[in-house]
């Protein structure tokens, strides 16, 4: 498999604490990858770095074969990573409508002159990304509450909802962030069956990180576990569950007496 | 309403009303013998209205907290007397293959100055200080309106702290709400585009923006550019009908006054902010017979409406008009 995303010894440094430490990582065209570890081991960390929200310290990230470590948030955006938040930011005075259509801008051209003016040209491009964002909505059942205030709708369908806004820019690599963070069971097991959807139908390379070990385990084709900002293991959800050092990482080691 | 029409309505409202208010006390309409004062109250109300609708495009749509507003009117308001004032003689000479239309010419020529030379000046305030969130922003920028002031304040050209004088009194009622009619539109037009989105995306929430690949940056200056252009028409408008400007009257107290409108209109609320534009300019009108009291009047009623109505006279009726617009 081709790997999409490539991360060669990257470092993240905050003054004299290291968040992530020379880890090395892929994500291969198409496939979902689970990124687990304890609080504070330095997963989100890795997620703002990949899309720009920090500057790695050392190591270079590469998308598609090309360097991105250090370009800005939006410029990582267009070239084809999207991602959801932990804590769900949705454009909160937006419609739900509006929340997809403001992703699509990228995608969009956008003369000032045009804006004004209002001819043909702009009122088809208008038309058209309405429909596409409506069309998208309704692939995901968010079709009937277009026209809601996005804070209306019950968390579940945020969550849903940050999936669709993150999907209109046209991802290639889709990072998600705790998705099921705070989701009860049933909305858990209805999250998976979105991700696996999504993926056969858009058919993006998906990061995950997620606390939820049935939820990574579940749907990750491989899993990559850190702690302490280093990468201690790597592989498919089998052999990570096996792993004396994961186990320990999350257990803690056995006590041996005297 | 289609786009179109409502941009021939500008047209429209700047052709009837000037050939109604032609502020010329000759002139044969029966309208035009409306008294000078209740002309000038009228105008003032037009000028504040672009103030406020302009500010409203980058505190109220951006979410930027500007505190410069009226550095950027006060550039406008001197590069148009610069063209009319200091410049009269040599481009009224040059422009008399015009003929009689040339005064006029030369009028939207000192328009056309004050609104580029404000962008101009909107620019380089923004690219730097745009970086700044929230208080820190608001700080910067009215250190940059001060810095406006004070330079020309220190500028012997153009007449320092005494002032400009003896600017021509072009500005007419039909100019300056067949402007305010034209910056309502641009602004109504660029809130339902790309441009809008961006804006309002940003306001809501900058680093979601930039993951969706908002260039946030891109965003916020062209609001504030945008906004300080037509800071700069009001700014000349205003010089061309007082005929008379200090640096004293582009104070951190016209900023503030503009920042009261959009505040009490509903930020983010263009239709707010234009009530709220007109209403606060008669309002102090009326006040005027209270004297001293006058400023206590006003602060009492901005304390009771922000316990009131937090979200301004009208917030939030332009999105209850966008959800009808989808209903039907």
């Amino acid at each position: 498999m081709k790997p999409i995303l490539e991360l060669e010894k990257v470092v993240v440094r905050f003054g004299g604490l290291v968040a992530v430490s020379a880890v090395d990582f892929h994500v291969g065209e198409g496939e979902l990858v689970g990124l687990i570890g304890p609080n504070g081991a330095g997963k989100t960390t890795l997620f703002n770095v990949i899309t720009g929200v920090y500057k790695p310290t050392e190591g270079g990230i590469r998308f598609d074969g090309q360097t991105v470590g250090g370009l800005s948030a939006s410029d990582i955006t267009s070239r084809g990573i999207a991602r959801t938040f932990q804590n769900i930011r949705l454009f909160s005075s937006l419609s739900v409508l509006d929340n997809v259509v403001a992703a699509f801008n990228l995608h969009l051209k956008s003369g000032f002159l045009g804006a004004l003016w209002r001819g043909k040209q702009f009122r088809e491009q208008e038309r058209a990304v309405h429909e596409e964002a409506l069309q998208l909505l309704d692939v995901f059942g968010l079709k009937s509450a277009a026209h809601q205030p996005c804070r209306s709708l019950a968390y579940g369908d945020q969550r849903r909802l940050e999936i669709v806004r993150a999907l209109a820019t046209k991802p290639r690599l889709l990072l998600l962030d705790e998705p099921a963070a705070g989701m009860n069971p049933t909305e858990k097991v209805e999250l998976m069956r979105l991700i696996r959807f999504t993926q056969e139908r858009f058919g993006p390379a998906v990061l995950l990180v997620e606390h939820d070990m049935k939820v990574v385990m579940g749907i990750c084709q491989r899993i990559a576990v850190l702690e302490y900002g280093r990468k201690i293991a790597e592989g498919t959800p089998g052999e990570i569950q096996q792993d004396r050092r994961v186990i320990a990482a999350y257990l803690g080691e056995e006590v041996v007496d005297a | 309403m289609g786009s179109r029409n409502s941009l021939l309505l500008c047209v429209l409202v700047f052709a009837v009303v000037s050939a109604l208010f032609t502020g010329h006390p000759e002139a044969a309409w029966p309208l035009a013998q409306i008294d000078d004062y209740l002309l000038n109250i009228l105008i003032m109300a037009g000028i504040n209205v672009i103030l406020a609708v302009s500010l409203n495009i980058v505190s109220g749509h951006t979410g930027q907290f500007s505190l410069g507003h009226a550095g950027f009117m006060a550039v406008g308001a001197y590069g148009s007397a610069a063209v009319t004032q200091i410049g009269g003689k040599p481009i009224l000479n040059a422009l008399s293959f015009l003929g009689g239309a040339a005064p006029i010419c030369m009028f939207v020529l000192s328009l056309l100055a004050g609104g580029f030379l404000a962008a101009v000046a909107g620019l380089a305030v923004g690219l730097p200080s745009l970086r700044l969130k929230g208080d820190y922003l608001a700080i910067v920028t009215l250190g940059f309106g001060e810095i406006i002031r004070v330079v020309i304040q220190n500028t012997e050209a153009v007449g320092g702290a005494r002032g400009l004088t003896g600017i021509p009194a072009f500005t007419t009622l039909g100019w300056t709400w067949g402007l305010a009619a034209f910056c309502i539109y641009c602004v109504s037009a660029l809130i339902r585009s790309t441009y809008g989105r961006g804006f309002l995306a940003v306001r809501d929430d900058e680093i979601a923006a930039e993951a969706m690949g908002v260039n946030t940056t891109k965003y916020k200056v062209t609001a504030f550019v945008v906004g300080s252009f037509f800071a700069g028409l009001a700014g000349a408008l205003y010089a061309h009908l007082i005929g008379y400007i200090t640096p004293e009257g582009f104070s951190f107290l016209k900023s503030v006054d503009v920042v009261v409108m959009v505040i009490l209109g509903g930020m983010g609320s263009t239709l707010g902010v234009t009530v709220a534009a007109i209403l606060l300019t008669v309002l102090n009108e009326l006040l005027r017979q209270a004297e001293q009291y006058r400023m206590v009047a006003f602060a009492l009623l901005l304390i009771v409406l922000m316990i009131a109505r937090p979200q301004g006279l009208l917030g939030g009726i332009d999105r209850w008009l966008q959800a009808r617009r989808n209903r039907s």
